[in-house]
């Protein structure tokens, strides 16, 4: 398959799987809190209710409101599009480094930051601040993360690193481990899963992305519902992709182990689902103030795990 | 696919790493009982760690030593601070002099430090060696940190608990050191010492907590 | 290996021993007697040397300074005794603690003699460790709030310093152990000390600052010394003598083993710079505080700092000539600051105060005393014919001669010592003399003796001494 067409099946895939996976999450969430929850192909209905609803906006707000949900959805679709999922060979596979992920995603939540202020809302404005409080935590941690495997690979492109691990001879390491931990630590934080945030939230002052999308309903909420779920994806992809990469399709025989990419993805995101929902209903929300520490110790560990494979390759 | 590269090195960094990873967690906890928790685990990892150099080195008798970190420093020490504690009705939030971000990049730094004090000067040594050497420092040097940034006399002692703990993982990951045994007895003798009542008997029948700012209202030379 | 087993098990047995005494009048007569025997034993080496094994020695360098610990160590046990009678029967001092206090005497007399004679790296430092141990129990003793915040203050500065000797240890062994295998021979100091040149200097360089800062902090070395003061000050006085007097001086030798490990190696650092930096910090430092102190004890304790600095300047310059000198000048010292803690105890116990605003004219209320004090105070500053002049005349001069620019910051910090002490001494044994308090059967004997013996060192050493002092200089590098 050439690389645009595996692009393609990419983009479609996981627009496709990604309400699933959010579905699967709640459900799961509920049936552990004692509920029967709805079913996991919910988050569908809601997408398809949302874009056949009236679309209001604010009088005051600005053509960025209004061009906001479709840039942050294009923007979180094309990460999406770049992370080898079941695949490497993709059409964009030159220029999906990880630095440009993180710059990706964090050109959309700097925009939907712009829209939490715009129309003028106090509430919007409390998400938007405390969203950047938490990039700026955040992004640095992933940075260290990237360091981390840039040492171990020498590239920080993705297909790169997917290929070296499974090649290599790497064996579990102790900065892998920390890293992973690392990693998963700054995924909770960038999609707002608990400890960080509560995406179930209706408390207004308790919220973080929640408050900054306040504003907004019908076709435009649809979008960043819509982005919201592809990021989770994104990020479940990315950590499989680099920590788990076992049944990626790296070209070697066709056909065959596409199949086999197709099939391990989408396990993986079973799998991350399942793990994400058991942690998220053992644990509690933390106080704001505190994030800074969760975010920081996630730091610590992406440095830690670059200065020992630096001490480890030097000697 | 999952496995060690080289099962003798990854372990012994994996388990000293965890040591130096719990020290880091010392530094962040807020909680009284959380310090003498995070304290036991990391005296539990240590005895790992002996253990399993005493396998790997063909040392049974540090075996001793690792059997001394279980039962005296992650059960026995971190039983009878909870029951003094809880008895005294000590103060169970701790505050810091630093704040947790500046004892992070401070952490960190110590951590470079260690790093570039040992790695130069051992290039004679296996890899394995240095490393244990550099984490080793590093857990030492953390726990002085530690020491000098808390105000509560309890946490002052797990400090030097876990300055100890460092120094026992030097002297294990260094091949065939003799007397380990016996050095780590003689230090642990120390600590028991200043735990079992001398000094909080001591300290509490002349304060009411053992807030270190109290006691240091004694110190040098006062108008009395 | 006979004589060993007596130094160490005379006070062994007796730590044992007096703990399960209780009458604190026999235990104080106890006390003195081991302090006796145990002196006798360490007499016995100069008859005939034991041989040296794995994990004693005796040699030029630690053959006097045993026998010089278990005489201060006697003396003070005499001194202790009329003390100790002195404080319980005025209530200062519950009668339980006795027995505690002398068990733990012995205890710390039996580390400080393992530390001086043992060959093993690693038992060196276990019985410093637990001569460090002994002692916090000790100054903890009064149980008062001040006692307690210098008993801590002295466990968390002197176990931080043990921790980081005990690293430097492990590292030294980590240097040996290419080139002498695994195994006890890799810490055996007279094993190591003929093949020191073949390890790697790095490794030795680092294990020596390591072991610089953590035994310096117990020599009290500044910037490490905050712990003395205070803890001179809290405990009881038989223990500030033995602190200043003994504890200092074995840490020291625990560093100028070290030092002479590092100087049979070319490659290694000259820990001079160091030692003199330290040494000439700890000078000032303590010269200057002399000066606003208003605690007896804790005067004399910062005299103990600044000597001490006066010894690691000398071993820092290096050569035979600074070396000799910082041997005599410990040796000196041990037996001027234990006799003037002697006296500064009686005569705090004779006013009831440690301040030295209280203790005014003792010549005239307490003649013998009083001039003993002086006779102490006059030798300590560095006076001739004492000892300590001679010493620090020595180390003036051989400073001078290698290293002309630090001889001035040297002599002015001497000066400035000598200026404050005198000052303090007007005061203090002149003047008015304020009530006449009893005297307490004063332990003037022991007192007496080691001025003496500074008093005739300082004019004449035997031969044997000397030689001695020389072949240890030469070793020192």
């Amino acid at each position: 398959m050439t690389g645009a067409l595996l692009t393609l099946l990419q983009l479609a895939l996981t627009l496709a799987a990604a309400p699933l996976v959010t579905g699967i999450v709640r459900w799961v969430k509920a049936r552990l809190n004692g509920r029967r929850g709805p079913g996991p192909l919910q988050p569908y209905r809601d997408l398809l209710k949302l874009l056949r609803k009236e679309t209001v906006v604010a009088e005051n707000a600005s053509w960025l409101f209004r061009a906001v949900p479709y840039l942050v959805f294009a923007l979180t679709w094309l990460a999406a599009a770049i992370v080898p999922s079941f695949a490497t060979g993709l059409a964009l596979g030159g220029s999906a480094d990880l630095i440009a992920l993180v710059a990706i995603l964090g050109s959309a939540r700097f925009l939907l930051a712009l829209a939490g202020m715009d129309v003028g809302t106090a509430f919007g404005g409390l998400g938007s601040s405390r969203e950047m409080m938490i990039a700026s935590l955040a992004e640095p941690a992933m940075l260290t993360v990237t360091f981390t495997m840039a040492l171990l690979v020498r590239s920080t492109s993705l297909p790169h690193i997917a290929e070296f691990l499974l090649s290599h001879d790497v064996g579990i390491r102790v900065s892998l481990g920390l890293a992973l931990i690392s990693l998963m630590m700054v995924a909770l934080a960038e999609n707002g899963r608990i400890p960080v945030d509560n995406p179930a939230t209706h408390l207004e002052l308790t919220m973080v992305h929640e408050a900054m999308v306040l504003e907004y309903s019908g076709r435009h909420l649809a979008l960043i519902e819509a982005a919201q779920m592809l990021k989770l994806v994104t990020y479940l992809s990315l950590i499989a992709c680099l920590f788990a990469p076992w049944g990626l399709d790296v070209g070697a025989v066709p056909g065959h182990a596409l199949a086999l990419g197709l099939e391990s993805w989408l396990g993986k995101l079973l799998v991350g689902a399942l793990a994400l929902a058991l942690f998220e209903t053992g644990m509690a929300k933390m106080r704001v103030f505190r994030v800074a520490e969760f975010l920081g110790g996630s730091l610590l560990l992406g440095l830690l795990a670059a200065v020992f494979l630096y001490v480890s390759q030097g000697l | 696919m999952l496995h060690f590269a080289n099962t003798a090195y990854d372990t012994a960094h994996l388990l000293d790493t965890g040591v130096l990873i719990l020290s880091f967690a010392l530094l962040f906890q807020r909680r009284l009982f959380g310090v003498i928790r995070t304290y036991a685990y990391q005296a539990l990892i240590l005895a790992a760690a002996a253990a399993w150099q005493a396998h790997a080195q063909q040392a049974p008798h540090l075996y001793i030593t690792a059997a001394i970190a279980l039962v005296f420093k992650a059960g026995i020490v971190p039983f009878v601070l909870q029951r003094i504690v809880t008895a005294f009705n000590i103060h169970r939030s701790i505050e810091t002099a630093l704040g947790i971000g500046a004892t992070l990049v401070a952490g960190m730094a110590l951590v470079a430090l260690a790093i570039l004090l040992v790695l130069p000067v051992t290039t004679s040594s296996g890899a394995l060696t240095r490393e244990s050497l550099a984490i080793a420092l590093s857990t030492v040097l953390l726990g002085l940190l530690m020491m000098i940034s808390r105000r509560n006399a309890v946490s002052q002692v797990v400090g030097f608990m876990s300055l100890e703990n460092g120094l026992i993982l030097a002297a294990v990951g260094v091949k065939g050191m003799p007397l380990v045994v016996e050095i780590s007895v003689a230090f642990s003798v120390m600590v028991a010492f200043i735990i079992f009542g001398i000094f909080f008997f001591h300290i509490r029948e002349r304060f009411d907590t053992l807030d270190i700012h109290q006691v240091e209202r004694y110190r040098g030379e006062r108008e009395r | 290996m006979t004589a060993f087993e007596y130094i160490l098990g005379i006070p062994v047995a007796a730590a044992l021993a007096l703990a399960l005494v209780p009458s604190y009048r026999v235990a104080a007569w106890l006390n003195a007697f081991a302090s006796a025997a145990t002196l006798g034993a360490a007499l016995s080496p100069f008859v005939e040397r034991p041989a040296t094994g794995v994990f004693f020695l005796i040699d030029d360098f630690n053959i006097y300074l045993i026998a010089l610990t278990a005489f201060v160590a006697f003396t003070t046990s005499l001194f202790s005794l009329r003390y100790i009678l002195h404080e319980v029967a005025i209530g200062r001092l519950p009668k339980r603690y006795v027995r505690f206090y002398h068990s733990m005497y012995q205890g710390f007399v039996f580390t400080m003699l393992l530390a001086l004679s043992t060959n093993n790296l690693g038992v060196m430092w276990v019985a410093v460790e637990g001569a460090t141990l002994t002692t916090v129990l000790m100054v903890g003793l009064y149980r008062t709030p001040e006692a307690i915040e210098a008993s801590w203050k002295y466990f968390i500065l002197c176990g931080v310093g043990i921790a980081l000797a005990l690293f430097g240890t492990i590292l030294m062994y980590l240097a040996a152990e290419p080139v002498m295998g695994e195994g006890l021979k890799a810490m055996t100091w007279s094993e190591l000390l003929p093949r020191v040149s073949a390890f790697s200097p790095a490794i030795l360089n680092l294990a020596f600052v390591f072991l610089l800062v953590g035994y310096g902090t117990k020599v009290g070395l500044a910037p490490l010394h905050a712990w003395l003061p205070d803890a001179h000050a809290e405990g009881p006085t038989p223990i500030s003598a033995v602190l200043s007097g003994l504890l200092l001086n074995v840490a020291l030798y625990a560093v100028l083993r070290f030092k002479m490990l590092l100087a049979g190696n070319p490659g290694a650092l000259a820990p001079g710079p160091l030692m003199i930096g330290m040494g000439l910090t700890s000078l000032f430092l303590a010269s200057f505080m002399l000066y606003r102190r208003r605690d007896i004890k804790r005067l004399f304790a910062y005299s103990s700092i600044e000597h001490m600095g006066i010894s690691t300047f000398a071993f820092g310059m290096g050569g035979p000539l600074a070396n000799f000198a910082g041997l005599l000048h410990m040796t000196m010292h041990s037996l001027t600051k234990s006799a003037i803690f002697f006296a500064v105890g009686h005569a705090s116990q004779v006013k009831g105060t440690q301040k030295i605003a209280e203790i005014r004219g003792l010549t005239a209320s307490q003649p013998a005393l009083g001039w003993a004090l002086v006779i102490g105070v006059v030798a300590i500053a560095g006076m001739p014919p004492f000892g300590v002049f001679m010493s620090e005349f020595l180390v003036v001069t051989s400073t001078f001669a290698r290293a002309p620019l630090l001889a001035a910051p040297l002599v002015l910090g001497l000066l400035v010592g000598f200026a404050a002490l005198m000052l303090r001494l007007q005061g203090l044994a002149f003047g008015k003399a304020e009530g006449t308090g009893k005297a307490s059967g004063a332990a003037l004997v022991p007192l007496y003796l080691h001025l003496a013996a500074v008093l005739v060192a300082g004019i004449y050493l035997p031969g044997p001494l000397v030689a001695w002092f020389q072949n240890v200089a030469r070793l020192l590098g």
